[in-house]
């Protein structure tokens, strides 16, 4: 059992997603950066599917009831055993009885708590990730509050190796300069020539309301960019609405300001969508805290493909690494 | 674009131009149908995804239609999405909406229109609305040129919607009515999205009408209130035996207008979870409802509340 003595700002279970259910408005949910979740997994010994704590922002406090071996991985929150400091991107032994601290995020705005055996949560539509919108999954479908008992499970693939440790050329960073990657495409013909290149020109900045659900980013005024004309029936009368579209995980929609999806987006809906942000860069998107700049780079789709693979490399390095 | 012949109304066959096949990054794959809403746009999108389904193609992880187009999420490292995009375009090329029919349900919906909740929601967001001195229910009615709330009412809850897709939230389903395109009703929706909706409201806006499962955000104009889910996540109810939400796409359901001690007594036998829904199974012809669309919903009434 882990006691939570406090639980942080927004602390939830997540494993790599709930699929298959799209059609009926399910978003996969599941850990934003799954890159640092994975690697969390793999450096405690644990199955692909384990669940680990996605932390946002400000950590929380646990106590260890039992022996356990835990691994800190994604964004740098400081962390603490019996108030001394331990290296992330390491498995860690943590003795019977000791309390993990974590502070608020200096680089990053997620960290992820990956415990040898996994979170132990019941599992619903093939997921232990939690879905708070309509309650489901994970800790009771909510954030952990002060007083929640976790219990460990038993998703392990091989004995963890105490002080093992991700390269430091493997460990992510989360330079915020590094521009966003996207396939321009869906909807985007609704744009002008000109509007396009405003929006890949423009410098967004996350704005507060930058959550699981989406990324909202204040900038320039997005409806001078868009082509006029008569809407097409049953599209809506403003400028940005066309029939409603199932948004991609990652799509960029501009509804009065670009927003784009997270993992537990909304599935579909009547604003135009532009464009998709390649996959690998969705886990550095969701480390980029509130205020931060961001500006998207056009790729192609078979530039989008190699991204991909050369992540898919990385993660395999690292994986026989360990 | 009905047509008349002998006395029958028919609904007009469009042609569709071939399907714009667009990338969403490495992993998603998005086909429009067409800009415009249609019977023909949103049949062609159902029957397209029930084949892909059926097909089990590698490396597919979601399939899910939308109103006029849908979206496909895969894997690249097991199918690469050429080869994705041209076994997807032999299907479009392939599927005759005159041949094909479909597996659907019909669900009848109960419904309090001018309910007290959506009503007091409304007030508290007058000002985000096109005409804070009429209600939703005044408004609609007036630009979509019937001569009363009640003669719109009628018309809301006359034929029944085929469910066109289900997202934004799970269980939410948007809603087409099976009539002539000149009967269709249109709204827009608020001038501002409202930042609270009762679940279980009844809205429209543009040309498509849904159920709010659950509390939340919403922009759509707001009519009624249903005593029944349209979600149900712990199962209760029996009819959500199989899966967490009622309606999929495809299925088609039925407003039907209720007072208020029949909607009181309805949802006091979904909070015991004794409640079972009026529904039928049946196989969806597209071709058959294109003919006789009036005879067709006839039927499905029929086969419904017999």
């Amino acid at each position: 059992m882990i006691d939570v003595i406090e639980p942080g700002l927004s602390t939830t279970v997540q494993d790599d997603g709930r699929f298959g259910n799209y059609h009926i408005g399910m978003p996969p949910s599941g850990a934003m950066d799954q890159f640092a979740h994975r690697v969390g997994n793999r450096l405690v010994g644990n199955e692909e599917h384990a669940a680990t704590l996605e932390m946002t922002y400000v950590g929380g406090t646990f106590e260890f009831n039992s022996e356990a071996v835990v691994a800190v991985t994604g964004a740098e929150m400081s962390p603490t055993l019996e108030g001394e400091p331990i290296d992330s991107w390491t498995a860690v032994e943590v003795p019977a009885g000791a309390t993990l601290s974590f502070e608020y995020a200096t680089d990053g705005a997620r960290t992820y708590l990956a415990v040898a055996g996994g979170i132990d949560v019941p599992t619903i539509m093939g997921s232990r990730s939690t879905y708070t919108l309509i309650g489901m999954g994970g800790y009771d479908g909510r954030s952990l509050e002060e007083g929640d008992e976790l219990a460990i499970g038993s998703q392990s693939e091989r004995t963890p190796t105490v002080d093992a440790t991700v390269a430091e050329g493997h460990r992510a960073g989360y330079d915020t300069n590094e521009p966003i990657r996207v396939v321009m495409g869906l909807c985007d013909y609704r744009l002008t020539d000109a509007g396009r290149e405003a929006f890949l020109d423009a410098e967004w900045k996350v704005s507060d309301e930058a959550d699981r659900t989406g990324y909202r980013f204040d900038g320039p005024d997005v409806e001078p960019m868009f082509e006029e004309r008569d809407p097409p029936f049953g599209a809506g009368t403003d400028i940005t609405n066309v029939v409603d579209v199932g948004y991609p995980i990652g799509s960029i929609q501009l509804a009065g300001e670009p927003i784009v999806l997270m993992r537990d987006a909304v599935t579909g809906g009547g604003y135009a969508t532009v464009g998709t942000v390649v996959s690998p860069d969705r886990n550095r998107l969701a480390q980029f805290p509130t205020n931060a700049s961001v500006t998207f780079e056009p790729v192609t789709p078979e530039e989008a493909l190699e991204i991909r693979q050369d992540y898919d490399r990385d993660l395999e390095e690292i994986r026989s690494s360990l | 674009m009905c047509q008349c012949i002998m006395g029958q109304t028919t609904i007009n066959r469009q042609e569709l131009d071939p399907a714009r096949y667009q990338h969403g990054a490495d992993d998603h794959v998005f086909v429009e149908l067409d800009e415009a809403m249609s019977f023909e746009a949103n049949f062609k999108a159902q029957a397209i995804t029930k084949e892909v389904k059926s097909r089990n193609i590698d490396g597919i992880i979601e399939i899910a239609p939308a109103n006029a187009s849908y979206l496909i999420h895969f894997d690249p490292g097991v199918i690469h999405p050429d080869k994705l995009i041209e076994e997807l375009r032999e299907i479009e090329s392939a599927i005759d909406l005159s041949e094909y029919t479909w597996d659907a349900k019909i669900v009848d919906i109960p419904v309090l229109y001018d309910d007290p909740w959506t009503h007091e929601t409304q007030m508290e967001f007058r000002d985000r609305h096109q005409d804070p001195d009429s209600t939703d229910l005044e408004y609609s009615a007036r630009i979509n040129d019937f001569d009363s709330v009640e003669a719109f009412i009628d018309a809301h809850a006359g034929a029944p919607y085929m469910v066109s897709m289900v997202g934004f939230v799970p269980g939410l389903p948007w809603m087409f009515q099976m009539v002539p395109y000149d009967e269709q009703i249109e709204v827009p929706k608020y001038r501002q999205p409202r930042t609270k909706t009762p679940g279980r409201a009844i809205g429209t806006g543009g040309a498509f009408s849904v159920v709010y499962p659950v509390f939340g955000a919403g922009g759509y104009q707001l009519y009624g209130r249903t005593p029944v889910e349209v979600l149900d996540i712990d199962q209760e109810l029996a009819d959500f035996e199989e899966s967490i939400v009622l309606p999929e796409p495809g299925d088609i359901l039925k407003f039907r207008q209720i007072d208020r001690p029949e909607y009181d007594a309805i949802r006091e036998d979904v909070e015991d979870g004794t409640y079972q829904y009026t529904k039928a199974a049946f196989e969806f012809e597209p071709e058959e409802f294109f003919t006789d669309p009036e005879g067709y919903n006839e039927n499905l009434m029929e086969m419904l509340y017999q």
